[in-house]
């Protein structure tokens, strides 16, 4: 497994933990330093949230920030925009084109700009977008959006054995929807 | 094989390997996964429990040291103000088992009210205080100080900070060590502090200081590497400088009171440039300057507020940016705040309480949102439990000064008003005020996770136990004005507020409803908006949930985020919100 820093992005409640503790494993599995940092608490409530991913030879700070980050998963579009500085030049952003309307935006004071996506094609990074949510739904539960993500984003780790995802697939999800995730994994993984 | 743990595991596994036998704590970001994690071990191994607060949790560790076995508390920051009573005089009395504080700062104020620095607690009640690095250290560094804190007789404070304690980083797991109870010992003159033992006791504790900085110095490791730079530093930012200065030499502290002096003079010596890189308050920086040694910098670059991380020394120090992907144009990204959530009990009450326009005295907890958009309710946030007694103290102030009082309610959480806020619902009581207090019994702790309470009825390992009756508190406290009312029925919900502020004596009312996260609530399908019916009039946007959105020009439901709660039903003036038949 290559040095990577992994910056994943949502809303608070989108499942970015378990994404992180998903990629955790992979690192330990592949005999890495690995660090994670995690946001609990009140931002949790629906608010804006990023979980770092930090996997090398030896890792220091736990802390990814500003033009760090190899890779940007996020699971809702504005939130790709908003955590883009983080991202080294010409690095991979993947995001999930869901849109979540945060609370200024519903009650009338911001407005949900229209072209994000397109701002991000003409970003010079590497876009991967893709409609997580539908595929979540057609695996027969939207709560596997996040699995579905995490499938897309080990279609760019191609380093990684598939017998480490599925280990990591196994320790992270309960195993009476296992298979719904295993299935949300694949259409992941072979979106791109 | 090295386990992926948190600061916060990996400091309850420290715990437990050392024996650790009574763990007492009150939950709060960002140190609560401690406790609950200690939880998860065997309770023949060890007992744990949710105090009631801080200061409770300090003093059954206190009591469960002097009775012979290692102890601990963990607590926020804040929480550390709380029990600083016990802390200042359990220094005196020293320790029989071992006791361990543990105090998690939050710079950044991540989920919290202020960003103090808790270093200050070792210096001023002269106890020491170490500071882990990662999770390895966490487990490393608890050990550590059970040891200390036997060997020398007192108390010892591990200080971790966000990033330490919400970190997850390589860890190695050891056996737990059996720790066996020391024998009690009646000690008049060490247990009992009077005028006449604290004056003894004192001159000890100032003896011990003087013992722990020698400690101190063997705690602390020179990295010798480029002497133009030297480093001293601790903690989270130890792990910041070793990637912002690959080749500067590093005095890294690990007990960050007192303060190795001897080591910091030999460092100092040895480089050309001292440079002390430390979060919040120049805490080392100042020492170092007591010293005498003034070539030292810090603060003249960082500054006391926030949070630091690579970017941001690179930034303060070198003055170079980031150089780091940007957005093609300019992109007006729309502010994402936390909210309540879909199904929240506390939405219809905040609406309510903006809907009255009242004076809402806020507290600590989920509840606090309510004094953002679109609420805009609450007035005041200062601390667990101070709305119930700021509410009291604007009524008599009002009273006093003969202007008009102004309609208000406190609001306060059931795990906060176990917390502080019953003593101030005695003192509104015994000083005849006429306050009303809202009690928001979601039957949680909610902000920090969903820990049990003295309210409801379970303890942290899910035993069943006595819950405590809100309404007979308040009874037996001399309240003669109780009701319980369900927030969902806004109506109600409204009319009891009213009534109960227009009444000239004290007045509580319980908001029972249960928290939307509880896995025990189940509120079944969302609800929907028939667009038929719709006349767009916009008045369901008003109760401010997540879930109802406006999509070219129409008002809509986002069943992914819908609770099926119903709230809003009562919203719509034209009945055009409902839940679809099954």
């Amino acid at each position: 497994m290559k040095n990577i820093n992994i910056l994943i992005v949502g809303v608070g409640g989108q499942g970015t933990l378990l994404a992180s503790r998903f990629l955790g494993v992979a690192a330990v599995e592949s005999g890495m330093d690995v660090k994670l940092s995690e946001v609990h608490g009140m931002s949790q409530r629906g608010g804006s949230v990023i979980t770092c991913v930090k996997i090398g030879d030896k890792i220091n700070s736990p802390l990814i920030c500003e033009g760090e980050a190899d890779l940007i998963l996020s699971f809702e579009q504005v939130e790709a925009a908003r955590w883009l500085p983080y991202l080294k030049k010409g690095g991979t952003v993947i995001t999930n084109t869901q849109k979540i309307e945060s609370m200024p935006v519903i009650s009338g004071k911001a407005v949900y700009p229209d072209n994000v996506l397109e701002v991000l094609e003409k970003s010079g990074i590497n876009l991967i977008t893709l409609d997580a949510l539908s595929i979540a739904n057609e695996c027969g539960s939207p709560k596997a959006v996040n699995v579905v993500l995490l499938g897309v984003l080990a279609s760019q780790m191609k380093d990684v054995d598939m017998s480490v995802w599925n280990k990591c697939l196994e320790s992270v999800i309960p195993a009476k929807v296992l298979d719904i995730n295993k299935k949300a994994f694949e259409m992941g993984l072979k979106k791109v | 094989m090295k386990s992926l743990l948190l600061g916060n595991e990996a400091l309850a596994r420290g715990a437990w390997e050392a024996g650790v036998q009574v763990v007492s704590s009150y939950p709060g970001t960002p140190s609560t996964e401690i406790t609950e994690n200690i939880s998860k071990y065997s309770s023949d191994d060890v007992y744990c429990e949710w105090a009631p607060n801080e200061k409770v949790a300090m003093e059954v560790a206190i009591g469960a040291s002097f009775a012979g076995v290692r102890a601990m508390c963990c607590m926020k920051h804040v929480g550390l103000n709380v029990a600083a009573d016990p802390l200042f005089t359990a220094a005196y009395t020293g320790v029989n088992g071992g006791l361990v504080i543990v105090v998690a700062d939050d710079p950044g104020m991540h989920s919290s009210q202020n960003e103090q620095d808790s270093r200050f607690y070792g210096l001023s009640a002269h106890v020491p205080v170490l500071e882990p690095s990662d999770s390895q250290e966490c487990k490393d560094f608890v050990k550590k100080a059970f040891e200390i804190s036997e060997e020398f007789d007192t108390p010892v404070i591990l200080r971790l900070t966000t990033r330490i304690a919400h970190a997850r980083s390589l860890t190695e797991l050891c056996d737990r060590q059996n720790v066996a109870k020391k024998d009690y010992q009646k000690d008049i003159m060490k247990y009992v502090m009077m005028p006449g033992m604290a004056k003894k006791r004192h001159v000890f504790v100032e003896e011990r200081m003087g013992k722990l900085a020698d400690r101190s110095n063997e705690l602390s490791t020179a990295e010798y590497k480029d002497t133009d730079l030297g480093i001293v530093t601790s903690g989270i930012s130890y792990q910041y400088v070793k990637e912002v200065f690959p080749n500067a030499s590093v005095l890294k502290i690990d007990m960050v009171h007192p303060l190795p002096e001897k080591a910091i003079r030999e460092f100092a010596e040895k480089t050309e440039k001292l440079l002390v890189v430390e979060e919040l308050e120049p805490f080392i920086e100042n020492f170092i300057r007591q010293l005498g040694i003034d070539k030292v910098e810090g603060k003249k670059y960082f500054g006391v507020q926030g949070e630091l991380s690579t970017v941001a020394i690179r930034k303060a120090y070198f003055g170079t940016d980031a150089d780091n992907a940007q957005l093609a144009e300019a992109l007006d990204v729309p502010p994402r705040p936390p909210v309540l959530c879909p199904g929240c009990p506390h939405r219809g009450v905040f609406y309510t309480l903006s809907q009255l326009g009242v004076r809402v005295s806020g507290d600590i907890g989920c509840y606090t949102l309510g004094a953002l958009a679109p609420y805009s309710a609450v007035h005041n946030c200062v601390c667990m439990g101070a709305s119930v007694s700021m509410a009291h103290g604007m009524e008599k102030a009002e009273v006093q000064a003969g202007a008009e009082k102004m309609p208000t309610v406190a609001v306060i959480g059931d795990s906060t008003f176990m917390h502080s806020g019953i003593t101030g619902l005695i003192d509104i009581v015994y000083n005849k005020g006429a306050s009303t207090v809202i009690i928001l019994d979601n039957s949680i702790t909610g902000m920090t996770g969903h820990q049990q309470n003295p309210t409801t009825g379970y303890t942290i390992r899910m035993e069943e136990t006595h819950p405590v009756n809100l309404v007979k508190l308040a009874e037996a406290v001399g309240v003669k004005r109780i009701r319980i009312e369900d927030p969902f029925d806004m109506k109600k919900f409204k009319a009891a507020v009213q009534e109960e502020i227009a009444a000239d004596e004290p007045s509580v009312i319980i908001s029972q409803r249960p928290c939307a996260l509880l896995k025990t609530v189940k509120y079944g399908a969302p609800v929907v908006i028939d667009q038929d019916k719709c006349k767009k009039c916009g008045s369901c946007m008003k109760l401010g949930c997540p879930a109802i959105i406006k999509k070219d020009g129409n008002y809509m439901i986002d069943a992914s985020q819908c609770a099926g709660c119903r709230q809003c039903e009562q919203m719509c003036p034209f009945k055009c919100i409902s839940k679809p038949e099954v």
